[in-house]
């Protein structure tokens, strides 16, 4: 499962980024590694990108990007 | 006594009389405000050298010392990702600051403490500002500074840069660290055994290494960056990534750990970044919903954030064009009268060069790129409220969709709305884009929106050409072409010249903030002073040679002479006064029809009526067309001139009336597409040749858009032709 997967209101811890070079830098750069809980927030109104909370801050990033980074959802 | 003594020389001889303070932070710490604070008025903008991203820094006096405050652009990361981090990151490698001054967001702990882990690795002193101390009070979020200064070994001061709180303490403690290098004492950064080992490895085996020519950069640090194979820093210390001992040194780590070194350091770092917040920070027991994130609710609603992000565009939109109107007219009457005051100088009726050049050439050009001034000045301080608030964040978040289609960020949509005020400012909003291919994709594009100088040209043609029910339609369609063909130019331009990847979207949607009238006004100036130092004197040489195009070589002698004994003449005839003044006006149109028609641009217009020809056009538009490369509305003075209509305007009847019986609407549309499409005027190649960094690319977009719109004219006017449309 991926963090596209989550909907709205559901979250997920971190486990693996599963994509290399500069989008992985600055995914974990930006607080995702693994271990970190995250949750999605918002869809923009044109349906991309989503918004996600992760390290009490809010990061936004497109679903193909979130495709990369595997989830295991959480209650 | 005599020890003491030594050691005071020795302190004596350490201190420096000038400074130099790095500011170094996450976006959004804070980091603008606290600079403002700190040294205010002081703060000079440039660029850093080779590229076009601003440079801020501030010199002052503080007790009897020189301080240079060197502000460095926002960066989450050591390993650059964006120009502005490479930057960065350059800067504090390689310059040495004595100092760096790292601003926190106190509300935003553990992020912004991953990058202060890697400010640490590189060993340079570091005071911490933990800012927004008062909006994390506020929060119930309660730092133990102390306690954080315990366990990193730097100074910590909460500051609150927006009522300039501990702003003295921050300055007096990075001055004593500075001049006392030893109180400095970091804690060591421990990532876990298996990864000290390898360091351990790499850095004895780096100090054999023939080619490592790196002896500048701290060794440490250098070992760890190059087990990642950070790119600059393999490059930097000439040590390729394939290097044996890295390879022996990293996949043992690889192999016990099942993920890549990179990935590794990034937990460690985010692990004691997220130890140190767990110890230094008491969050309250449940989270209020945050002002952001209600205001969020609304403004990125599924339904109604689409049409509340458009009224707001059209707000800022109305409010720059309406509020700017009056001062754009004080402007034009200043120009006007220092006009004639200067021509007043000569002896009325006189020709003389100089004064045509002084009130034709350098006033009127200057003064048609200065009168622009208000309405840039009014938006860029609208752009400032937006960026200073967290709303352009929301902007590119709302916009990406569309934007990632034609292979562009969320964020290139601002420079192009802006395009259609006027497109100096939009090339000049690009630099809120990060990457730099995505950046000149839109700079090149943005020309095409149809800017506000355009419009007079269309709204001088259509009437004339067009029953009224077609009026607004056409208006209409000439606009959503230039959008048209902006997209399809960007999609082709990001898939050949542009080509690569699209930029990850990855954003940081930052919490909502009040912005400060005095960051706001400060962001404002900067940006409006850039435009007038920078546009003014490209524009002020452009100036003088459209000038000199349109003036030289003069009317012979021998036409001249006609003229002023028509002049004579009208004035001893026995006509009345108004007749008289009617006829003088009539000389005075020929005159200047012949005086065109004799310059260089007028015979310009000539040589290359035949290239123009095929896309419907004459002589006269070809040199009218000349002219509008100078500022667009130009095009309907020109055309005035050489119709003989002396000073004509959008609304000229005359002018009209003669366009319409020499030209058919097939012609007139072909006008008003070859406008919107083609070189766009000189101040907007001026500003893209200096934010592109290269002259390369102002030619890129002169020549690339001038050749669409003949291409494009050339169709229509050929299909059109063929097809008896419009003749």
């Amino acid at each position: 499962m991926t963090l596209a997967d989550l909907r709205p209101g559901q979250s997920g811890k971190i486990l693996k980024i599963n994509v290399a070079g500069a989008l992985k830098r600055r995914l974990m750069d930006m607080g995702v590694v693994s271990g970190t809980n995250v949750s999605v927030e918002k869809v923009a109104p044109l349906g991309d990108p989503i918004e996600v909370r992760i390290k009490s801050y809010s990061l936004s990033l497109r679903r193909g990007e979130a495709k990369n980074i595997e989830v295991e959802a959480t209650l | 006594m005599t020890n003491k003594h030594n050691s005071e020389n020795q302190n004596n001889r350490a201190i420096k009389k000038s400074l130099t303070i790095a500011v170094a932070g996450n976006p959004n710490a804070g980091k603008s405000t606290l600079i403002n604070a700190i040294a205010g008025t002081k703060l000079h903008v440039g660029n850093w050298p080779g590229v076009t991203v601003e440079k801020k820094s501030a010199d002052f006096e503080y007790k009897g010392r020189r301080i240079t405050l060197v502000d460095l652009p926002g960066t989450y990361s050591l390993s650059p990702y964006t120009q502005e981090e490479v930057i960065a990151r350059d800067y504090l490698v390689h310059e040495k600051p004595d100092i760096v001054l790292n601003v926190v967001d106190a509300t935003n702990l553990e992020r912004n403490l991953y990058f202060t882990f890697q400010l640490l690795e590189l060993g340079i002193p570091l005071v911490m500002a933990l800012n927004m101390h008062d909006e994390a009070r506020q929060k119930g979020l309660r730092i133990d500074a102390e306690k954080m200064e315990s366990i990193l070994g730097c100074a910590v001061i909460p500051t609150v840069a927006t009522k300039h709180e501990g702003i003295d303490r921050l300055i007096e403690t990075a001055i004593a660290f500075a001049d006392d290098p030893g109180r400095h004492a970091p804690c060591a950064i421990p990532y876990g055994a298996d990864i000290e080992a390898a360091v351990k490895t790499v850095l004895g085996d780096l100090q054999e290494y023939p080619q490592n020519n790196s002896n500048s950069l701290p060794k440490r640090w250098l070992a760890l960056k190059l087990m990642e194979r950070d790119e600059l820093a393999l490059k930097e210390s000439g040590v390729p990534a394939d290097a044996p001992f890295l390879t022996k040194a990293t996949r043992h780590l690889r192999q016990a750990h099942g993920e890549d070194i990179e990935a590794l350091m990034a937990d460690e770092r985010y692990g004691l970044a997220a130890g140190l917040t767990r110890e230094a920070l008491q969050k309250p027991e449940k989270r209020k919903r945050e002002l952001t994130e209600r205001i969020d609710a609304v403004v990125l609603n599924r339904f109604l954030g689409m049409p509340l992000f458009l009224a707001l565009m059209y707000l800022v939109f109305s409010l720059t064009f309406t509020l700017g109107d009056p001062p754009m007219g004080w402007i034009e009457n200043f120009f006007g009268w220092s006009g004639s005051i200067l021509a007043g100088l000569w002896p009325e009726g006189s020709e003389s060069l100089l004064k045509s050049l002084l009130v034709d050439g350098i006033i009127g050009g200057v003064g048609g790129v200065i009168v622009f001034l208000p309405n840039i000045l009014l938006l860029f301080l609208a752009i400032a409220i937006l960026e200073d608030s967290g709303y352009m964040a929301r902007v590119a978040f709302i916009m990406d969709r569309l934007m990632h289609k034609i292979g562009l960020h969320g964020k290139s949509f601002i420079p192009m709305l802006i395009g259609f005020g006027c497109s100096v400012p939009a090339i000049m909003a690009t630099r809120t884009l990060e990457n730099r291919r995505d950046r000149l994709t839109t700079m090149l594009v943005t020309p095409l929106m149809s800017c506000g100088a355009r419009l007079p040209i269309y709204l001088l043609i259509i009437p004339a050409f067009f029953p009224p029910v077609w009026h607004a339609p056409m208006l209409w369609i000439i606009y959503v072409i230039g959008i048209l063909i902006a997209v399809v130019t960007a999609k082709l331009l990001r898939s050949t010249l542009f080509k690569g990847e699209s930029v990850p979207f990855v954003m940081e949607l930052p919490p909502y903030r009040m912005p400060t009238p005095k960051g706001v006004l400060i962001h404002m100036w900067e940006r409006g002073w850039l435009y007038l130092k920078k546009a003014g004197t490209i524009i002020l040489g452009i100036s003088i040679l459209m000038w000199a195009m349109t003036t030289f070589p003069g009317l012979p002698d021998r036409d001249t002479a006609r003229f002023a004994n028509e002049r004579q003449a009208i004035q001893a005839a026995a006509a009345g006064k108004e007749e008289k003044s009617e006829q003088m006006a009539s000389i005075e149109n020929q005159a200047g029809e012949e005086a065109l028609r004799y310059s260089i641009a007028g015979r310009i217009g000539q040589a290359i009526e035949p290239i123009l020809t095929p896309v419907g056009f004459d002589w006269k538009i070809g040199t009218a067309l000349i002219g509008a490369f100078a500022a667009k509305e130009v095009f309907v003075a020109q055309m005035g001139i050489i119709y003989s209509v002396g000073k004509a305007n959008e609304e000229s009847e005359t002018l009209r009336e003669k366009l319409k019986n020499t030209y058919t609407p097939l012609i007139g549309f072909c006008i008003m597409l070859f406008c919107l499409i083609s070189a766009p005027c000189m101040a907007t190649i001026a500003v893209t040749g200096r934010e592109s960094g290269s002259w390369k690319w102002a030619m890129l977009q002169l020549g690339g858009l001038t050749l669409l719109a003949y291409v494009l004219t050339f169709i229509v006017f050929q299909t059109g032709t063929l097809l008896g449309v419009g003749i």
